[in-house]
Formats: structure tokens, sequence, C-alpha cells
């Protein structure tokens, strides 16, 4: 009888999860769970990659230069300080959050970072690492404003916005500029890493994007756990093979307007770092402890706070992530120009790169965004002004495209999670 | 009887001028469902609340297998073993139902998170309670139902070997099937030996899993009897009276605030 019963249990847990194994076994399951999680509004970087080929396919019509590498090169270079502050902002907006400070947070580190070099003789680095170090400083007094004395951060950062601009105003004065031709600072934007050595970290990226993923896949599927179908792992490795190994040989490609000449060839050193930062924040935001409690946060910060996270440390270090991110944006952004000016990070330069996180399909309402989105936001926003540029338009088409852009961004965001909490997906 | 797994003894609670609790006494036994149960303001939740180191007591002592124990907050009571399922669920929407029941004592290996530990051991809780309602572990919160969000916030609470779980109005909001779903993994938890308690306005619920009855009336315990002894309108004139027949407080007139 016993023995009976424990067959009887025993059929139960296994028969628990008869629906579980209903998770995508081919791959054209995967596709249809992807459809519908679409038509679910849940639309990932979709929107991003989508706007990316309307923008190419439009500008390249329109300007002949537009596609060539020298113009692609240039392109990646412009999108690497967006990227990187809307990867820090990414952490901001995952808790429903916003910091209007951002860009000129970048400039203001940007500008002591260029002072210490200039007037105290510092190194490269320990002048970038001041600059960082003042972007987190600006950090933690938002974080501790917001949380500790609940200011919306709105206002705590549009205050911050209006009063970190006389920063490098009265630092540098009015009309003035600071040069930024520092060797490595100012080569991030116009070295390039040496062709071999490109291809090498090209390979060493994919083969390790595939040992990971495979290694995934054997414990998960050994194990009984839910895992994604073989053919799409491959599929997903072929892709990402595809746009890296892709990219790297169009980069290394001599791109000089005058091949005889000169040689212009190589993966821009801007790329690298931003590599850097997203492989390092992805890893935080999806494997570790930090990650997943802020994303909780996002979700619901009663359930979090009731779970033992503690809420406002969480808070706090989002922030100084988010300014020290800015910073070393600003740091990009001023080796891109070569020079910092009382303007650097104003104007329209955190509208980017809140535009690019949210065209990405990172959330305004919290709980919901990744690293990704915002490098793949952040090349959809750069390659505005890339190709109006060559287009030579007046600046003040820039703003109403860049403000179209923005709105409409937002405005799939606010219907796909509408349609979200419709489906329940 | 056997030992009460955790014991209130004379509990005194005031907040201000308003004294809420009036000498509570409470027990939870092992493998057993013991319902709360008592009007809007007779104290449920305060004494809930006490019960889970939210609030602390004016007087009154918190035994826990039969030893005095001093409690200062929460923490102390979830490392006795204690877990409260709130009404409002505390659940994250964007997070799968493994990260929600892990959430805030994630499994490490190293600095990164041990997903596959976590995943196993998530889905053995799921399937040791029977629930075989859910699609996927890994599928996100806010596309479960109200009765499979329940039963994932219980088996959040069972996952870490609790000895005593408190449910707040578990069925409140839930379908005729679904409450069925809750009601049969209460049920199931007292069968692991757990302890349960159970509070609830449906008294139908209550006679269904209860196997005691604890009654409250205007902050005092009007009756704790075994379920079996008391019929329907005796527990509804306990709550709405205090007392019934020679059951509940002698005197209700002294019992008034």
């Amino acid at each position: 009888m016993t023995l009976q019963t424990e067959t009887t249990d025993q059929q139960s847990a296994a028969h628990g999860f008869d629906n579980d194994n209903r998770q995508a076994a081919t791959i054209g399951d995967a596709a249809r769970d992807y459809l519908n999680r679409l038509r679910g509004g849940d639309m990932g970087s979709l929107p991003a990659i989508l706007g990316l080929v309307v923008l190419f396919v439009v500008f390249s019509s329109l300007h002949d230069r537009f596609l060539t590498t020298y113009n692609m090169a240039n392109l990646v270079v412009q999108a690497g300080s967006i990227c990187v502050l809307a990867m820090g902002l990414v952490f901001v907006l995952l808790l429903g959050e916003i910091d209007l400070s951002a860009g000129v947070a970048g400039g203001a580190s940007a500008t002591i970072t260029a002072l210490v070099m200039i007037d105290h003789g510092w190194t490269w680095w320990t002048a970038a690492l001041a600059g960082i170090a003042i972007g987190a400083l600006i950090g933690l007094a938002i974080g501790s404003l917001v949380t500790l004395l609940g200011i919306p951060s709105f206002v705590v950062t549009l205050a911050f916005f209006l009063a970190l601009q006389a920063v490098p105003l009265k630092l540098i004065g009015s009309g003035g500029s600071l040069r930024f031709d520092d060797e490595v600072l100012r080569g991030l934007s116009i070295k390039n890493v040496p062709v071999t050595a490109g291809w090498i970290a090209a390979v060493v990226i994919v083969l390790g994007f595939a040992a990971v993923q495979l290694f995934q896949y054997r414990t998960r599927a050994t194990r009984g756990l839910v895992h994604k179908p073989l053919a799409l792992v491959l599929v997903q490795v072929g892709v990402l093979a595809a746009i890296v190994l892709g990219l790297t040989a169009l980069l290394s490609a001599n791109r000089a307007p005058n091949p005889d000449i000169f040689t212009i060839a190589g993966i821009p050193w801007v790329a690298p770092v931003v590599i850097a930062l997203l492989l390092f924040w992805t890893f935080v935001l999806t494997r570790t402890r930090f990650g997943r409690h802020l994303y909780a946060v996002g979700g619901n910060a009663e359930a979090a706070r009731r779970a033992g996270i503690n809420v406002t440390r969480i808070k706090i270090t989002a922030f100084v992530i988010a300014s020290s991110m800015a910073a070393i944006s600003g740091l990009l952004a001023a080796s891109y120009t070569g020079k910092v000016s009382p303007g650097s990070g104003g104007g329209n330069v955190l509208l980017y790169a809140v535009g690019a996180a949210v065209i990405g399909g990172t959330s305004l309402f919290g709980g919901r965004g990744r690293a990704i989105d915002a490098v793949v936001g952040g090349l959809v926003i750069a390659t505005i002004p890339n190709g109006l540029g060559l287009l030579n338009q007046a600046s003040y088409i820039n703003f109403l495209v860049t403000g179209g852009v923005l709105l409409l961004a937002a405005s799939v965001d606010a219907v796909s999670r509408r349609r979200r909490s419709a489906a329940g997906v | 009887m056997t030992q009460p797994l955790l014991e209130l003894r004379g509990v005194n609670k005031s907040f201000g001028a308003v004294h809420v609790l009036h000498d509570v006494d409470f027990a939870v036994y092992p493998g057993q469902v013991t319902a709360l149960v008592g009007d809007n303001g007779a104290g449920k939740s305060t004494l809930v609340k006490i019960i889970a180191g939210i609030y602390g007591r004016d007087s009154g002592d918190y035994v826990f297998e039969g030893e005095t124990v001093a409690v200062h907050g929460p923490r102390d009571v979830a490392a006795l073993g204690v877990e409260v399922v709130y009404q409002d669920l505390a659940l994250c929407d964007n997070l799968d139902i493994v990260e929600n029941m892990f959430l805030g004592r994630e499994e490490t290996r190293g600095i990164g998170l041990d997903e596959v530990a976590m995943e196993a051991r998530a889905r053995e809780t799921l399937a040791s309670l029977s629930v075989r309602t859910v699609k996927s572990v890994r599928q996100s919160v806010s596309s479960l139902s109200g009765g499979q969000r329940q039963t994932v916030a219980i088996a959040k609470a069972v996952l870490w070997n609790s000895k005593i779980v408190l449910l707040d109005e578990p069925t409140a909001a839930l379908g005729v099937a679904q409450t069925r779903q809750v009601l049969d993994l209460v049920r199931r938890l007292a069968d692991r030996g757990l302890g349960v308690v159970l509070i609830s306005h449906n008294m139908t619920d209550v006679f269904e899993v209860a196997d005691r009855i604890t009654a409250l009336y205007l902050g005092r315990v009007a009756a704790d009897v075994p379920a079996k002894d008391l019929t329907h309108s005796q527990v509804v004139e306990l709550i709405t009276a205090g007392r019934s027949g020679d059951l509940g407080i002698t005197n209700v007139a002294t019992a008034t605030i």
C-alpha cells in the first residue's frame, strides 16, 4: 500500500510540470513563441532594429556617402558616448526614475578631467578617474536626495541639470574651451585597434558567447530545466558571429578617402570600451544579486522591501552608476570633439540618451530593460545627426527629428505596456 | 494534545489610547490549520503583525516550540521558520516564478547567481505541493491568474522549510476553481506537518480546511475550539456578538473598549 502511494506521488510529481515541457522544443515553436510575445506587446529591441533599418534605407538613398565604411566608422565613434550615457540611464529607468542631469554631469566631469590634466599635469588615467569620481559623487547626492528626502527624481535632477551647467561655465569661462588632446583619451576616438588585434578580439567574443550558450544549454538540458531548443542557440550564435565578424571585416578595410596615400583601418578604440561596459553591466544586471534586486525594486518596491532588500541602497547605487557612466560618456564625447566647452553635455544630449534607452526597449515605467537596449538604441539615435549632418540640414531639423523620435519611442513603450497588461505576458 | 509550535500568552497591544488586544492567547499546532476569524477591527491584522514581528507587544510572551523567544523584528521571525503570506502577495510582476520565490534570498555561486540550483529547488517545491497549474517556472508572474499567484506566494513561504505559514485572506479575490486549488494547497501544507494559520472571512472556507477556530471579538479571544465542535451559526455569533451559548466571553458588556 505504501509502495503504491509512493508511486502515485512520484507520478504526480513528474506530471506536475507536464505542461512545462510545452516550452519551445523546435525552432518553429520558438518562432511562434516570439510572435506571441510580440503580439502581447513584449517588443524588446525590435522597434530599434526596425528604426535602424528605416534610417539606413532613407539616408543611403538620400546621400551616397552615408553607407561608406568611413562614415560607418564615424557613426560608431559618434554613437559611443550616447550608448554609454544611455546604459547608465537604464539603471535609473529600471527603477521607474529619471536622471535629467546625466548629460551635464558628464560635461562637468569632463571639465574636471581636462582641467587637472592641463593645469596640474595629471596622467590621463588619474584624471579620468577623478572625472568619474566626480560623477559618482553627483550620483550619490542625487540618490540621497531622492531616497532620503523623498523628492521626486524628476525635480532633483532638473535642479542638478540647471546647477551643474554652472560648473564648466565657471571653470572654463563663457565662450572658452579646454583642449582635450591627451594621447590616450583623444585616441579613443581618433585611433583604431590594430587590425590583427581586432580580429582576435572579435573571434574571442564569438567563441566566448558560443561557449557560454552551449554550456548553459547542456547543464539545463541534462538537469531537465527550462531551456531553449538547440537549433535556436545555434541560430543565435550564428547571428552574433555574423554581426561581430561582419562589422570587424567592415572596419578592418582601409577606409581612407584617399586609399593610395593613407591607410585608416581597424576598429575605433571607442568600440571595445563600449563593448566591455556592455558585457560588464549585462553580467551585473542578469547574473548578480544586485541586478536581480534592481529589477525587483523597479517591479514592486514594496515586495522587494518585504523580501528584505535594502531599497534605499539599491536606489542610491543606481543613481551613482548612472552618473558615473555619464562621466565616462562625457569623456568619450570630449574625446570625439577634442575639447570641452561650457555647453558640453547640455542641449539635447540627455534626451538623445533617454531616447536611445527607450527606443532600445527599456521601459520608462520601470522594471524592464537591458544594457544592450542602450547600445542598439544608441546606434539608432546616433544615426539621426550623422545622416542629417551629411545632408547639410539646418540644425532646427535635428531638434525636430530628435523630439519626434523620443515621443515615438515613449509611445511605443506606453502602447506595448498596455498590451502587455491586457495580454498578461 | 501535542505541544503547540507557536504560542502567544497574554498579549496586550495598544496604539495610543486604543487598546487593540486584551490578554490574547493564541496557539498554532503542527499539522493543523488554525483559522483566525473575527469582524473588521477585531484585531486579526494586529495579531498577525505581532506574530510576524512587524509590531512589538506591550506585554505577553512569544513562545516558540516551548521556549520563550525574544522577537525584535520580521527577520527574527523568519529565522524561527515563520512565514507570512500577505493579502497583496508581494510578488514582482516583472520577475518570473523562480526569481520571485528566491527574492531577497538568492543562491549564489561565486559572485554570480546560481540559476540552475534555484530553478531545480523551485520545481521541487512546487512539485512537492502538487502544483500543476503553472505552465513553466520561468513564466513571468504577470501572466499568472490570481490562484496561481497565491500558489506561488505560498510556495515561496514553504521553500525555506518553514514551520508555520500565516495566510492572510488567501481566497478573498479568487473564483470558485481557484479557491479550490488554494484550499487544497492549504490542506497539503498542514498534512506535511506545518502549522498553518488561515485568516478568513469566508466561513465555508474555514469549515472546509480548519482544524481549530480561534475567534476574536473586540480584541479578546472569544473562543478557541476544534472546528468540529462548532457550527456555522455558532462561529457567526462568536464573531458578531462575542458569545454563543456557553461559549465565548462571559460578560460581553465589559468587553467593550
